[in-house]
């Protein structure tokens, strides 16, 4: 099995920790969608020197977590080819930002490697978030639910079919790469001079396969709709968890929590 | 039940790649539509379930399919993919097999009763929630033919079945095959496959129907097969006149 086969494979997992069952997978679909949004938001809304007030954030995926009875292991370990990118993004702050902005001890500590630290936590918050929302509901619920909060027809399906898109496309590219390593031994990587073609043909066949595969949806039936999901009705007891979450994300986003406990502490 | 008259079909502009086909199929006939690759077997029933549209008129029940009977008409036909991967999207087995009968408004539980019914029927209880990424090749066509029985079509089209089956796969596929009581189209190059499951063929060349006739003698017909680059089948072959 070649490195991208093995994606795949994790990729397709997502599936049945999707189809596990705990207290997390049974919220409605729309509960988690719309928290998970909201938390994105209020996440990235920190300053960027606000890594205290950042950090207590974590409280969210820790609860989700705990309570859908999924590995924090299982999320990083999927997510090792992501997060390093995400955790780029911020990495030369420090080389532009010099002023000090506080000391721990004797150790002065720069604006620039401050707002590393608090873009790499946002990026790896919102990263968990995602991962934990796709991870306790299936794509299909999550459409459904998508559609009861009235977003297009249109929209929905492209969402489905770019999830699947996504499947269908390493799956290509794991047959590709082997198909190139069986002919140019002892290479690592793919040269260069290849890419363009290599890049067409990966499109093409995906595109392909992907049409097949839509085709496939609508000669069984499919007409936008849901009735296959397993939809429930949204309830008032969902409108409060969804004011709830939102409400404590608020608390933590204005709260100085850190600040709070430290007092009590010293007092 | 369904009627090609005068189809004509091309990919590109001036590339034909269906040249003026008629034929009727009669409810419950099973038929083997051959030909070589690239003979244009796949296009006719892309065009018969309406994902491609040609010149002519193609019927089914009477009913012309066009693009506002499109719906009426694919909840008819049954479609068994060539490439198994690409029929199955859902993650089990059983989702997959669910996922017709729910988009025709079935209840969950009429349709699971149907599901299960299926299953039972091909022997295939123990895939039921099953992982469609984690069954053999041989269980994923199995589990393909059981989707689409789900729908209980009235006529079952497939392309190509036992492709990249192992022998035993193969024989099992085509058991199933003979006990289906659905009008059967399938198409293949695999004539000892068509012989055991069809009573008619229709021979496709270069777009055109070059036979069309009973199984049991145009299988037989040596020369005619090999001057559409195809061969006996090895059962016939190997029997002595
Ligand atoms: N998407 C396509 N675009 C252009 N030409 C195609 C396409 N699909 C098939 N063809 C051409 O149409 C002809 C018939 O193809 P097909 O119906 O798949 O044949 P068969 O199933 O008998 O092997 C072939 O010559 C093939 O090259
Ligand atoms: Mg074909």
């Amino acid at each position: 099995m070649n490195k991208m086969q093995k994606a795949i494979t994790e990729l397709a997992e997502m599936d049945e920790l999707a189809a596990q069952s705990s207290p997390v997978h049974s919220l409605h679909p729309a509960v988690k969608l719309i928290a998970a949004v909201a938390y994105i938001l209020v996440t990235l809304s920190f300053d960027k020197y606000d890594l205290g007030g950042l950090v207590p954030m974590v409280l969210w995926p820790v609860l989700l977590f705990q309570f859908s009875d999924i590995d924090v292991r299982t999320c990083f370990y999927k997510l090792r080819i992501v997060l390093p990118l995400v955790m780029a993004v911020g990495l030369f702050n420090p080389f532009f930002d010099k002023t000090v902005l506080l000391r721990l001890g004797n150790l002065p500590v720069t604006g620039g490697f401050l707002s590393m630290l608090t873009l790499m936590l946002k990026g790896v918050f919102c990263l968990m978030a995602s991962f934990l929302l796709m991870a306790t509901t299936p794509i299909d619920n999550l459409c459904a639910a998508l559609r009861q909060l009235h977003v297009p027809k249109m929209l929905v399906t492209l969402l489905l079919l770019t999830y699947r898109y996504v499947g269908v496309m390493t799956d290509e590219l794991a047959v590709m790469t082997d198909a190139y390593h069986l002919r140019a031994p002892g290479q690592k990587g793919i040269h260069i001079s290849a890419w363009g073609s290599f890049l067409g043909q990966l499109l093409l066949r995906s595109m392909d396969r992907a049409q097949e595969l839509y085709s496939s949806m609508l000669l069984r039936g499919y007409h936008q709709h849901f009735h296959y999901a397993d939809i429930k009705p949204f309830r008032k007891r969902d409108a409060v968890t969804i004011a709830l979450c939102i409400g404590c994300f608020l608390v933590l986003r204005s709260v100085r929590i850190a600040e709070v406990l430290g007092r009590i502490v010293v007092r | 039940m369904i009627e090609f008259q005068h189809v004509s079909f091309a990919y590109e502009k001036d590339r034909p790649v269906l040249r003026d086909l008629s034929f009727r199929i009669e409810k419950g006939e099973a038929v083997g539509l051959i030909g070589a690759n690239g003979a244009g077997k796949s296009s006719v029933m892309k065009l018969l379930l309406g994902l491609l549209q040609g010149e002519g008129k193609i019927l089914v029940d009477g009913v012309e399919v066009r693009k506002d009977t499109l719906a009426e008409i694919r909840r008819k036909l049954g479609f068994v993919l060539q490439n198994s991967d690409n029929q199955m999207f859902m993650p089990t087995v059983y989702e997959d097999m669910m996922f017709a009968p729910l988009n025709y408004m079935l209840t969950r539980e009429e349709a699971e009763a149907r599901v299960d019914a299926v299953l039972a029927r091909l022997h295939l209880e123990h895939l039921k929630h099953r992982y469609n990424h984690k069954i053999s090749g041989g269980e994923k066509r199995m589990a393909a033919i059981a989707t689409v029985l789900a729908m209980e079509p009235e006529a079952v089209l497939m392309d190509e079945p036992t492709s990249a089956l192992d022998p035993y796969n193969r024989r099992i596929v085509i058991n199933t095959i003979r006990e289906l009581d659905q009008t059967r189209i399938i198409t293949s190059h695999d004539l000892d496959m068509i012989l055991d499951t069809c009573d008619r063929v229709i021979l496709l060349s270069e777009g055109r129907i070059v036979a069309d006739g009973k199984a049991s003698v145009l299988l037989r017909d040596r020369e005619l097969l090999e001057r559409n680059r195809m061969e006996l089948p090895l059962s016939i072959m190997g029997r002595p006149e």
